[in-house]
C-alpha cells in the first residue's frame, strides 16, 4: 500500500489496527454480498467486545455467526437476526446486546455516516418501540422521529472487481450495504475477486469510488446460498 | 370457505395496474406475482436492491449473488436495476412504489399494524417492513381472519407492537374484503359460501357491513 495504491497482500495486514471494543459495520445481505474472509480474519485476530453493524448476522457457522462462537460480539445492530440458533441462545441470556433497527433506517445511517448528515427524520418506526426515546418532529402535518447516523472504525465490504486505487464495482444483489459500509469506516476494507489495472473499470460504472476505500485485497469466496430455490 | 392462499393472492393480483411498481413480502404476498393479470405489465421490487424480479432460477441460472428480500435465489428480468440498500429505502421511503402487499399478525380500526413482533416468542426484527408502511400509500395486508383458536386479529386496538401507526386501509383476509375508514373496518368482500355472520363473530374492531356484500368469485 503507498499513496493511492490501495493494495495490501494478506488478511493480516487488511485488519491491521482492529482492537476489542471497536465498531465494526459489515456489508451484505442474508449470505449475499458478505465479506466472508474478512470476517473469517476476525475470527482469526480474536478481538472482542465488538459493536458489529450489519442487516443480520449470518446463519450458525458462517458469516457473522461465526464472530458468536467465541463471543467476539458483544452488541449487534441489524434489522433482522432470525436466522442462527445460537444468536437467539446469546441474546437470551444477555451474553450479547441488539438494537434491532428497520433495513431502511440502517442503510440511511450507514449512508448519513459517510455523507457528513449527523442525523436525519423519517417516518420510519414512527408510533413504534423504535420510537422510543427519540426525538420527534411534525413536519407538515407528518411525525417523523429523529435518527443518527452511524460510523465505524472499521467498514468491511464485499466487492466483485476493484482497481489499484480502490474504485470499487459490486455484481448483481451482492451490492446492497456495501457501498454505504464502505463510505462510512474510519479504515475501509475491500475484498474483491479481481483486482484490475486503473483505468480497467469504466468510470462511470464504479459503484464505490476509492476515495471512501483504505484497503483492498483480492480473495477467493465460498458464496454460500441460503436459500437455494428453484422453479420447477 | 375461507379462501386458500392461492385465491388470495389471485384476488390481491386483481388491484395490479399496467405499469405498477409492487413490492411484495414473503408468504402469501410473493405468490401474488403468479396471478399477474394477462396483458399488464408489472415490476416487482425487492428491498434488498432488484427492480424488475423474475422468477426463480432454473440450475443454469442459479447465482449466489441473485437473491431476493427473502434470501431465495432469483433472476432479473431483461430491463431489471440493481442498487444500493439506500437506494433502495430511498424508492420505498419516498413513495415511488404503487403497491406494497405485507402479512400482518393483527390489524386495528385506527389502520395500525403488528407484523414484527411477539414479545417473549419472536423477536427476530423487522426487515424492511417498517419502512414499506411508513412509505406507502397503497398497502394491502394479507393475513387470516382469525387464529386457529378463532381468535379475531382484526381488532379495536393491537395487543402487540406496531410496524406502523395508521397506515392501513385496505385488508385481505382468508374471510374478506375490508377497507378501513374512520375508526372501522368496512366489509366490502365476501369469500365465496363465507356467511357475513361469520365475519362478524371473528372481527373483534368494530365492524361496519353494508347492505350488500358481495362474494368474491374465482375461476
Amino acid at each position: 500500500m503507498a499513496g493511492l495504491d490501495k493494495r495490501v497482500s494478506t488478511y493480516a495486514e487488511a485488519l491491521e489496527g482492529l482492537e476489542d471494543g471497536m465498531t465494526v459495520l459489515a456489508g451484505g445481505f442474508g449470505l449475499c454480498g458478505i465479506p466472508e474472509n474478512l470476517i473469517a480474519e476476525i475470527r482469526r485476530r480474536g478481538v472482542k467486545d465488538l459493536t458489529v453493524v450489519s442487516n443480520n448476522c449470518g446463519v450458525d457457522g458462517f458469516g457473522l455467526g461465526v464472530l458468536l462462537e467465541d463471543r467476539q460480539i458483544r452488541k449487534m445492530v441489524a434489522s433482522y437476526v432470525g436466522e442462527n440458533a445460537l444468536f437467539e441462545k446469546q441474546l437470551l441470556n444477555g451474553e450479547l446486546e441488539v438494537e434491532l433497527t428497520p433495513q431502511g433506517t440502517l442503510a440511511e445511517k450507514m449512508r448519513a455516516g459517510g455523507a457528513g448528515i449527523p442525523a436525519f427524520y423519517t417516518a420510519t418506526g414512527y408510533g413504534t418501540p423504535v420510537a422510543e426515546g427519540k426525538e420527534v418532529r411534525e413536519i407538515d402535518g407528518r411525525h417523523y422521529i429523529l435518527e443518527h447516523a452511524i460510523r465505524g472504525d472499521f467498514a468491511i465490504v464485499k466487492g466483485w472487481k476493484a482497481d489499484h486505487f480502490g474504485n470499487v464495482m459490486y455484481r448483481h444483489t451482492a451490492q446492497n450495504f456495501n457501498p454505504l459500509a464502505a463510505t462510512a469506516g474510519k479504515i475501509t476494507v475491500v475484498e474483491v475477486e479481481e483486482i484490475v489495472e486503473p483505468g480497467e473499470l469504466e468510470p462511470s460504472q464504479i459503484h464505490t469510488p476509492g476515495i471512501y476505500v483504505d484497503r483492498i485485497i483480492q480473495g477467493s469466496f465460498e458464496k454460500r446460498i441460503e436459500k437455494r430455490t428453484l422453479r420447477d | 370457505m375461507a379462501l386458500t392462499r392461492e385465491q388470495m393472492a389471485q384476488r390481491v393480483a386483481r388491484e395490479l395496474k399496467d405499469g405498477y411498481y409492487v413490492n411484495l413480502g414473503i408468504g402469501i404476498p410473493t405468490l401474488v406475482a403468479n396471478y399477474v393479470p394477462a396483458g399488464i405489465d408489472v415490476m416487482l421490487q425487492s428491498e434488498n436492491g432488484l427492480l424488475g424480479m423474475g422468477a426463480f432460477p432454473t440450475e443454469a441460472e442459479l447465482d449466489a449473488d441473485m437473491i431476493n428480500a427473502g434470501k431465495q435465489t432469483v433472476t432479473a428480468l431483461p430491463g431489471a436495476a440493481i442498487f444500493n440498500s439506500a437506494e433502495s429505502f430511498a424508492m420505498i421511503r419516498g413513495g415511488h412504489v404503487d403497491l406494497t402487499v405485507l402479512g400482518a399478525f393483527e390489524v386495528d380500526v385506527e389502520g395500525n399494524i403488528a407484523s414484527w413482533m411477539i414479545p417473549g416468542k419472536l423477536v427476530k426484527g423487522m426487515g424492511g417492513a417498517m419502512d414499506l408502511v411508513a412509505g406507502a400509500e397503497n398497502i394491502i395486508v394479507t393475513m387470516t381472519h382469525a387464529s386457529k383458536d378463532g381468535e379475531s386479529k382484526l381488532l379495536g386496538r393491537c395487543s402487540l407492537p406496531l410496524t406502523g401507526a395508521g397506515c392501513i386501509r385496505k385488508v385481505l383476509t382468508d374471510l374478506a374484503y375490508l377497507e378501513i375508514e374512520d375508526g372501522a373496518f368496512i366489509l366490502r368482500e365476501r369469500a365465496p359460501g363465507v356467511s357475513v355472520e361469520e365475519i362478524k363473530a371473528k372481527t373483534a374492531g368494530r365492524l361496519i357491513v353494508p347492505e350488500q356484500v358481495p362474494e368474491m368469485t374465482f375461476d
